[in-house]
């Protein structure tokens, strides 16, 4: 187990150092950082001397290692735009998108999961059906529409939640909800065919022949098994929601991560699009990292490997 | 003495296809019952009726099935559960996956005696472990603590049988515990079901297609030709004095050393256990068998060769037809 533990950690600082390239790389790619920085009425000369005060006449490869050192340090450098630290900025923003995504998944698991383990064990049945009707219609559905239509209904013409903003929890719950809607489609079905193949299995029978308790054979023995890759998606739809809440946090007005990003591209702010891409790019592969160990707890076989 | 299980005229059918078709047999504690045949004529579909762990879409029915007198045709899922696992276990042809794999073996073990008795963690364990050693396996403290995946296939079959006999059942259903192992494991294994069933005094109910462990653990034997039973009799009566072609044809597919005279082609039956649907008439085997004429498209009577002896055949109780 410990050796498994250090070998997905080498990993995990392996992918790390190739987003970091990347990160860097891209934003150079955008056009001349100097240009940008210097704004549209500069003069040859004002552009230079921005080129020398922010290191950007060095060689690329000094650059690169001189930012990595410093991310790796912790200090993501500082903001063009809103003239203070990156990581001050992203630290502020966090606990917006951290708080959506996080409930975004709980409602999408508590959701998907009784729905997936219900149509599984009555497959076939119309509640099979209906829910994977559901599923098919819930991925077809773009966000933005929903969270408008959610909006309309239930801020607007009810007048029970808040359309925007994030003073309370209640401003949260409809862009949660519109984030979980997205996932759920993905996790029921993984859920209902792994279910469906573990409750077709030799072990299965063995339980059944042991006389154990229908809640025991779905929920001890197939769920289980059938966890895995739900684990394994879950991880991933959260690292999706972290990062790419940028369209909901557009639509509900929440000042998050996915928001900064969306105002520093705009900006050509590129310390903070750098920094921001990395910041998630990290939070993506401990996820990845921690559904691994999960799934390393839950299935054996795994953790030799 | 009184029958441990009782089966009367078992039907099984999936959709359109006859699986099992009357099939009757009687299990008595301490005996060992062989259900022999050939793949897909209807022996494990029999041992999953008894248990009602049938597929969903399985249509189940009889004039009697009973364990120790009770009625399980009538008794519902809760107390067929009940049942299952505690006076009455089973276990499988597929020693590699019938384990779940998440699971340690002690916690797989522990599991089913503590859902049939109240017993403590810690006397559920100690059972297991002495179970394990039993049935020949040694250091049963570490294997408890192992998974399925860390044992080889002969372990996780005695496991298995262990498994089976944690809450002391009276009835053992075996279905071809020794197929998917090697031959030396096999033998073991034999040993072993015969040693326990010889202490404990359990009925078995063994599947199997070959017919040399039907002659070395065997009291009674029935042979199961396309959902049907076609000939029963104590091991030696059918070794002897086979009635049914087809019984006489399953022997002579089996060289016997001293009998079989090397210049001699082993025997072999023609052609394959056909799919019988609704409305089939007559004899099953008549389009693989050596005696069948024009009569056998008719209803086949049930003969008697003694008092423990019965064949399917429309041919007379007479002299044996041991071909060979």
């Amino acid at each position: 187990m410990l050796r498994f533990l250090v070998r997905r950690l080498i990993v995990a600082l392996l992918v790390a150092a190739t987003v970091m390239v990347l990160a860097f790389i891209m934003t150079r790619l955008s056009g001349d950082l100097a240009i940008s920085i210097a704004g549209p009425n500069a003069t040859q000369a004002d552009v230079e001397a921005v080129r020398k005060a922010y290191g950007l006449d060095r060689p690329l490869v000094t650059q690169f290692f001189d930012w990595a050192g410093r991310a790796a340090m912790g200090d993501l450098g500082e903001s063009y735009f809103f003239k203070s630290r990156v990581s001050a900025l992203i630290g502020e923003r966090m606990p917006v998108t951290l708080t959506l995504g996080i409930s975004g998944l709980l409602i999408a698991l508590l959701v998907s999961l009784p729905l997936g383990i219900l149509a599984a064990v009555r497959e076939n049945t119309s509640f099979d059906r209906v829910v994977q009707l559901v599923a098919l219609l819930g991925q077809a559905m773009p966000s933005f529409w929903l969270g408008l239509l959610l909006m309309i209904l239930f801020g607007l013409k009810l007048g029970w939640l808040p359309i925007s903003g994030t003073d309370s929890w209640e401003g949260f719950v409809m862009p949660a909800v519109v984030l979980a809607f997205s996932a759920i489609p993905a996790l029921t079905r993984l859920t209902r065919a792994g279910m469906i193949q573990a409750m077709g299995s030799d072990y299965i029978r063995t339980a059944r022949a042991k006389g154990l308790s229908r809640a025991s054979i779905i929920l001890k023995h197939a769920l289980r098994n059938a966890a895995i890759p739900v684990v394994a998606i879950a991880a991933v739809q959260l690292g999706f929601m972290l990062g790419g809440s940028i369209v909901i946090e557009q639509i509900f007005a929440l000042h998050g991560v996915g928001f900064l990003a969306w105002e520093s591209i705009a900006k050509n702010d590129f310390p903070v699009v750098q920094s921001v891409v990395l910041v998630l790019a990290v939070i993506y592969i401990g996820l990845t990292t921690l559904a691994d160990l999960m799934n390393a707890v839950l299935d054996p076989r795994l953790r030799g490997a | 003495m009184s029958a441990l299980l009782e089966i009367e005229r078992l039907q099984v059918d999936f959709g359109r296809t006859s699986a099992v078709r009357g099939v009757s047999l009687t299990v008595a504690p301490g005996e060992t019952h062989c259900l022999v045949g050939e793949s897909g004529c209807g022996k494990s579909v029999t041992s999953l009726a008894v248990m009602n762990l049938l597929a969903r879409g399985a249509r189940r029915r009889a004039d009697r099935l009973a364990f120790q007198g009770q009625d399980l045709l009538g008794l519902p899922e809760r107390g067929m559960a009940r049942l299952r696992g505690n006076a009455m276990a089973m276990i499988f042809q597929e020693p590699m996956t019938s384990l779940n794999p998440a699971y340690t073996i002690g916690s797989q073990m522990t599991e089913v005696l503590r859902r049939h008795k109240a017993v403590s963690q810690r006397a559920a364990t100690e059972r297991a472990a002495d179970l394990l050693a039993r049935v020949g396996i040694t250091a049963p403290g570490m294997r408890l603590g192992q998974f399925p995946h860390q044992l080889s296939g002969g372990l996780r079959q005695r496991v298995m049988i262990a498994m089976a006999l944690m809450c002391e059942p009276r009835l053992l259903i075996a279905d071809e515990p020794t197929t998917a192992l090697d031959v030396t494991v096999q033998a073991q294994i034999l040993r072993l079901l015969a040693g326990l069933q010889r202490d404990l005094g359990l009925g078995l109910l063994l599947i199997t297609h070959d017919l040399g462990i039907v002659a070395r653990v065997a009291t009674r034997v029935s042979v199961m030709y396309a959902g049907e039973v076609v000939e029963s009799a104590t091991t030696a009566d059918l070794f002897a004095n086979p009635r049914h072609p087809y019984t006489q044809g399953l022997l002579r597919c089996v060289p016997v050393p001293g009998k079989v005279r090397r210049d001699e082609p082993l025997g072999a039956i023609r052609g394959t256990v056909p799919r019988i649907g609704p409305g089939f008439e007559g004899c099953a085997f008549r389009d693989r068998c050596d005696f069948a004429d024009a009569s056998c498209a008719r209803a086949v009577p049930r003969h008697a060769a003694g008092a423990t002896h019965e064949y399917l055949c429309r041919l007379a109780p007479g002299p044996a037809k041991t071909a060979a």
